[in-house]
């Protein structure tokens, strides 16, 4: 059994900045991630970052992800696990973890769980053709092993993902036919769309893919217009010979940990999914549980890493920890991360976290009444 | 409509174009950013201060045309690739538009390339007079095409011409 202070669940930029943070205040961390790697998603992300500069932003998240892998490694605080798959969480606070076939228990005085999202799915006619991939996996692909998974790519879903995948799939060599959107509305940052128009890829705002063809892999797959009440409109249909269909439909919280450690939780569709109730220390139900980045909501990495950072300074203080510039530094962060999502794009996220974040501890206890009381760590 | 098909209007641009006055004097940078996203390294990469600074982070870029020479480091920065930067002084039938650019292989000084507009459509030829590449830019490099004057406003994007 490996005794520990904090254990971080996930290193993707959430559960990076968490460990830096609580590291930086004398905390010492265990990092456990099932990649082979440290990054989570930014490993696969070539293009430069959007938000402020503060949040690195221009930078490209293959970048970031370096920064902060390389300071975590220079950390002597922190401990990483990679591929090492956390399998569950017991009553007494054990947390079980898959590392080599080995099967380890972690037994830490906080948990931060930073495991991020899930891609959705989509169903559709042959939708089981080899030569469907989610546009995540695409990315994977292309940008971490260089492999490209077909000639000529169909994607579904004009969100930030979409779009830039499909951008990085142009870069890759590959063309793609179109990007298809059942909303009204391109869903993307505007300039994001604007680049891969110009580059020559059409975007089919109100249209749906209606099925795809192929004998033994996908040959190619139709698409159709939708009405005002997302119909398909008879007669519309488009047809596009491709290779590859790379769905980007959304992405779900990961939230396992969670749910068997008996955090309250609560479906929001703001925030794609299930997500934990939290507290405005990003601690859960489960006094000693902290939440941090996409897997307490589907947002971006800029917010993830300073969901992380208050967490991971959170976690430390209620262990004892502090620093003279305690409370500006948390109070810094917060007010950047209330910049960040105080424009029109930040508005469905300002919403779902109204519905899950309890500012009043007792708020907390009132409407969790079938919970264990909760202790406060402040 | 930018947002039903990712392609900015004519009053779209009509809002963020210098005035003809300033065309006339030289290289001008346009920022072809229309939506409120919380995203700044353009200002802080502007070393004249020609760009406001942003009151809050979701603001959109204001440049003021008479500070700016156009010397193309927000080009760089800019995450959306929507800045260019345009000459029209280059010569009396050319104008020059310096426009970031992602992909390989880069074109050479030199090369005659298809002059793309913003639907993605070809619309004429131009030819490559500079490309500024390497390290210090990061992957996102800025390539100077001539290209008619009238095309000075339509010509944002390029793609290489098939070899044979
Ligand atoms: C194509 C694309 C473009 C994007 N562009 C931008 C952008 O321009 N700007 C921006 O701010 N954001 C962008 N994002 C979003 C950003 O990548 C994510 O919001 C961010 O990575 C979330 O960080 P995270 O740390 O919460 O989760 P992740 O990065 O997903 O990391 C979670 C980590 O947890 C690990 N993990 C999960 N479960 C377990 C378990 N049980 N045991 C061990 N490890 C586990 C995973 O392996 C992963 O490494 C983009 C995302 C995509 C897909
Ligand atoms: S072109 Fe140069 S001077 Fe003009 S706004 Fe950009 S950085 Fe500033
Ligand atoms: S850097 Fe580019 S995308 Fe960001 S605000 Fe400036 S012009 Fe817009």
């Amino acid at each position: 059994m490996l005794a520990c202070e904090i254990c971080v669940i996930g290193g993707g930029p959430a559960g990076l900045t968490a460990a830096l943070h609580a590291a930086s205040l004398g905390a010492s961390a265990v990092i456990i991630d099932r990649n082979d790697y440290l990054g989570g998603q930014l490993i696969k992300q070539t293009h430069r970052f959007f938000g402020s500069k503060e949040q690195k932003a221009s930078e490209r998240g293959i970048s970031i992800s370096r920064e902060l892998s390389l300071a975590v490694e220079k950390e002597k605080n922190i401990k990483v696990l990679t591929a090492a798959t956390a399998l569950g969480y017991y009553k007494d606070g054990v947390v079980t973890v898959e590392k080599d076939e080995r099967f380890l228990k972690i037994k830490p005085q906080k948990i931060i769980v930073a495991t991020g999202g899930a891609e959705k799915t989509l169903p559709f006619p042959n939708n089981d053709l080899p030569g469907v991939y989610g546009a995540g996996a695409v990315q994977t692909l292309v940008n971490v092993y260089g492999v490209k998974p077909g000639r000529r790519v169909l994607m579904v879903g004009a969100g930030n993902i979409g779009v830039i995948v499909s951008y990085q799939l142009l870069q890759a060599g590959m063309e793609v036919a179109g990007i298809v959107e059942a909303a009204p509305r391109i869903g993307a940052y505007w300039v994001h769309a604007a680049k891969v128009v110009r580059a020559g890829v059409p975007i089919y705002t109100r249209h749906t893919i209606k099925g795809a063809w192929g004998k033994k892999e996908v040959e190619g797959a139709t698409i159709v217009e939708l009405d005002e009440q997302w119909k398909p409109i008879p007669g519309t249909e488009k047809d596009f010979a491709v290779d590859v269909i790379c769905l980007s439909v959304g992405l779900n919280p990961l939230t396992e940990i969670l749910w068997q450690a008996g955090c309250a939780m609560k479906y929001v569709p703001e925030l794609s999914g299930y997500v934990p109730l939290r507290n405005e220390y990003l601690e859960t139900s489960v006094p000693g549980i902290y939440v941090a980045g996409d897997a307490g909501g589907i947002e971006e990495a800029s917010a993830a890493m300073m969901e992380g950072a208050l967490a991971g300074l959170n976690a430390a203080r209620a262990l004892g920890y502090s620093a003279p510039d305690f409370n500006s530094r948390r109070a810094n962060i917060l007010r950047e991360l209330e910049s960040l999502r105080s424009g029109p794009v930040g508005e469905k996220i300002r919403k779902g976290l109204e519905k899950v974040t309890l500012t009043e501890r007792r708020e907390m206890r009132s409407g969790l009444s079938n919970l264990s009381l909760l202790t406060s760590n402040f | 409509m930018l947002a039903e098909n990712g392609v900015p209007t004519g009053e779209d641009l009509a809002q963020v174009l210098p005035a003809p006055e300033r065309l006339a004097q030289g290289p001008v940078a346009i920022a072809e950013c229309f939506q409120k996203i919380p995203c700044d390294p353009c200002y802080h990469s502007c070393l004249r201060r020609a760009i406001a600074p942003f009151a809050d982070i979701n603001e959109r870029p204001r440049i003021d045309h008479e500070k700016c020479n156009g010397c193309g480091l927000c080009v760089n920065r800019c995450p959306g690739l929507a800045i260019f930067v345009v000459d029209q002084t280059y010569s009396d039938s050319e104008a020059l538009v310096k426009l970031p650019y992602e992909f390989l292989p880069l074109p050479k000084p030199g090369d005659v390339v298809t002059a793309i507009n913003r639907l993605g459509q070809a619309v004429g030829k131009a030819r490559v007079v500079k490309v500024q590449s390497g390290k210090q830019m990061d992957g996102t490099n800025i390539v100077w095409l001539a290209v008619p004057q009238d095309l000075s406003m339509e010509v944002r994007h390029f793609k290489m011409e098939e070899v044979r």
